[in-house]
């Protein structure tokens, strides 16, 4: 599977990557009572400082990266429905919050574990708005220079799970070697 | 080669070959949807499943514990959704009077040493503290195990953190727990399971034991575990009421993928300042920050044994006018004891607001929110920005929480002693 898309980099001031972002900032619990997917979406990153405003930019195959622990926290599903129902690409980050991994999983939304990615950002190699392109089965993301960063390449279940279109579908087989 | 604690209670529950990096097929003994979640948990099961039994209702349950009594019309209405699915499918609800789900289920003996149990309660791993294998899952998950009592699981590799040195009254175990995300932060534990070792944890009490593994989650971990002693076990047979259970320890020649040491030897009480959980310092060095609202209670500091150590210190002593003390029993039976023994007197005197059992400050505004400016101390788990408020959340021990509802003020539990 191949995305391309519009990097969209979750920096501080400093224009460091930031760590632990958690499910708070990413879908605040204000909006927990929300159930249908459609609707989370205006609400992706609402609490996080710089970023409440992204719902509204948000495009079609979205990169976002972003640091370490990524949705940390709480077990909230909507903390990835939200970035689905914006039709996001992936979620690329030196590594998540466990559970937040697993919903991504399940949810089919695409996510690549790259602990490399902040050296890339940080030399400037990856940068805002630019354009780049993924090859999610080999965790291989190719910039607008053609160069490339090697990313974890996702599980067995992960790959799976996401050609099915998420759990339910996956799960409908029995019980699929993982 | 030896196993981990994780490891052999996976074993029991799977047919898949359990080793580290090994995605398996885990049976699930016991689940739960809350409030938070349990509407999505309903919507997704009709909407893939539909009118189909689920696989064991005896074993499956919902917990109201968040919005507990809902406080708008859309947790009304998200609340009485799981109701009538509850009903349709012969499944027990802790309706809003019971407190926080984690904890009723091990109270009620549901949740045993050796067994599996998932709900959409990121602190669910909790559950090691009774020898358990617990784990915070998002709603397609929780539908997935209401249908077919097992999920997919990455099995965790292990770390093991030794604890050298003592402390003393009044540093308690969330001292402790806060000295070790001090150091640890969020990167050691990331996706592991964390195993403790040493006095200072191996002799903890139940409730201390809670207060650690609760915020193994904000160490980014899996699951914690601390070896039984047979003071444990005896008071897992009196919390959970069940007599016979299996108990695991680690083998001398499992492997450790890491293991560190942290000396806590002359620890002062700790404070986490926002924005994260780990961002910990000496009380000492926040001593002159004001407190507008103070919560005792949560998953992480709400059992009998946590609110008794505040009232000991509230007992005779009012809270400084100005701020705001709310102080929430984990459960109904935490509750119903305090209540006997004359202590919810003693902080209503002193000038607490007592809450009904529930996760009261982890919910947005259940105990009140702080304005711009303003500071919450809590004894709860997580200080993330916004989470309650405009303003600071700060994580404290119930001892510091109640020594600082007196002054009002941020407040080393010495300075009154």
């Amino acid at each position: 599977m191949k995305i391309k898309g519009r990097v969209v980099l979750l920096v501080d001031k400093e224009g460091k990557l930031i760590s632990n972002v958690d499910t708070d900032q990413i879908f605040h619990n204000a909006h927990l009572h929300i159930t249908d997917i459609d609707e989370m979406g205006k609400y992706a990153l609402g609490n996080l400082k710089g970023y409440e405003n992204y719902s509204g930019l948000a495009r079609e195959n979205d990169i976002i990266i972003t640091g370490h622990n990524f949705g940390a926290g709480s077990s909230r599903q909507q903390a990835v429905d939200c970035f689905k129902a914006l039709r996001v690409g992936i979620i690329i980050a030196p590594s998540f919050g466990a559970i937040y991994k697993r919903n991504a999983i399940n949810s089919a939304l695409p996510i690549l574990e790259c602990p490399e990615i902040e050296k890339y950002v940080e030399n400037r190699l990856l940068n805002k708005d630019d354009i780049v392109t993924i090859n999610f089965e080999e965790g291989r993301v190719e910039n607008d220079k053609g160069e490339i960063i090697q990313c974890r390449k996702p599980s067995r279940v992960q790959l799976d799970i996401l050609k099915a279109g998420g759990l339910f579908n996956y799960g409908k087989s029995g019980t699929p070697r993982v | 080669m030896g196993k981990t604690i994780i490891e052999k209670i996976f074993a029991t529950h799977t047919r898949d070959v359990v080793e580290a990096g090994n995605i398996i097929w885990l049976d699930i003994d016991v689940r739960s949807a809350r409030d938070f979640g349990g509407p999505n948990v309903v919507k997704n099961y009709e909407e893939h499943y539909n009118d189909t039994p689920v696989a064991d209702p005896e074993r499956t349950f919902f917990t109201f514990d968040l919005v507990a009594p809902a406080k708008t019309i859309k947790y009304a209405i998200n609340q009485s959704l799981c109701r009538n699915f509850a009903k349709k499918h012969d499944i027990k609800v802790f309706d809003v009077d019971a407190g926080i789900g984690s904890h009723i289920l091990m109270e009620e003996g549901y949740i045993i040493p050796g067994s599996t149990a998932v709900g959409t309660d990121s602190h669910y791993n909790i559950v090691g503290a009774v020898g358990g294998f617990g784990q915070g899952m998002g709603d397609m998950d929780i539908t997935f195990v209401f249908k077919t009592g097992k999920t997919w699981f990455e099995v965790p590799s292990t770390v093991r953190i030794n604890i050298e040195g003592e402390y003393k009254f009044p540093v308690t175990a969330k001292d402790l727990t806060l000295y070790i995300l001090k150091i640890i932060k969020t990167e050691f534990g990331l996706g592991k399971a964390i195993e403790f070792y040493g006095d200072a944890v191996e002799s903890l009490p139940l409730y201390g034991r809670i207060t650690l593994l609760s915020m193994v989650t904000e160490m980014g971990g899996i699951i914690g575990y601390i070896p039984f002693t047979d003071k444990t076990i005896q008071e897992i047979k009196k919390f959970t009421g069940v007599g016979e259970f299996p108990i695991y320890y680690t083998d001398i020649d499992a492997k450790y993928e890491r293991e560190i040491t942290i000396d806590i030897s002359g620890i002062k009480p700790q404070v986490a300042a926002p924005p994260y959980p780990h961002n910990v310092i000496d009380v000492d060095e926040l001593s002159d920050v004001k407190v507008d609202l103070i919560y005792i209670g949560s998953c992480t500091n709400g059992r009998r044994e946590d609110i008794e150590e505040a009232a000991k210190i509230l007992k005779g002593r009012k809270v400084k006018e100005g701020t705001v003390l709310s102080i929430a029993p984990a459960t109904k039976r935490v509750y119903r004891e305090l209540l006997l023994e004359g202590v919810i007197n003693d902080l209503f005197e002193a000038g607490a607001i007592i809450m009904n059992p529930s996760c009261a400050g982890c919910a947005e505004g259940h105990i009140g929110l702080t304005g711009e400016g303003e500071v919450s101390l809590n004894t709860s788990n997580r200080n993330y920005p916004g989470k309650q408020g405009k303003g600071k959340t700060f994580l404290v021990s119930p001892v510091v929480a109640a020594a600082s509802a007196i002054k009002g003020r941020i407040t080393n539990p010495e300075e009154i002693l």
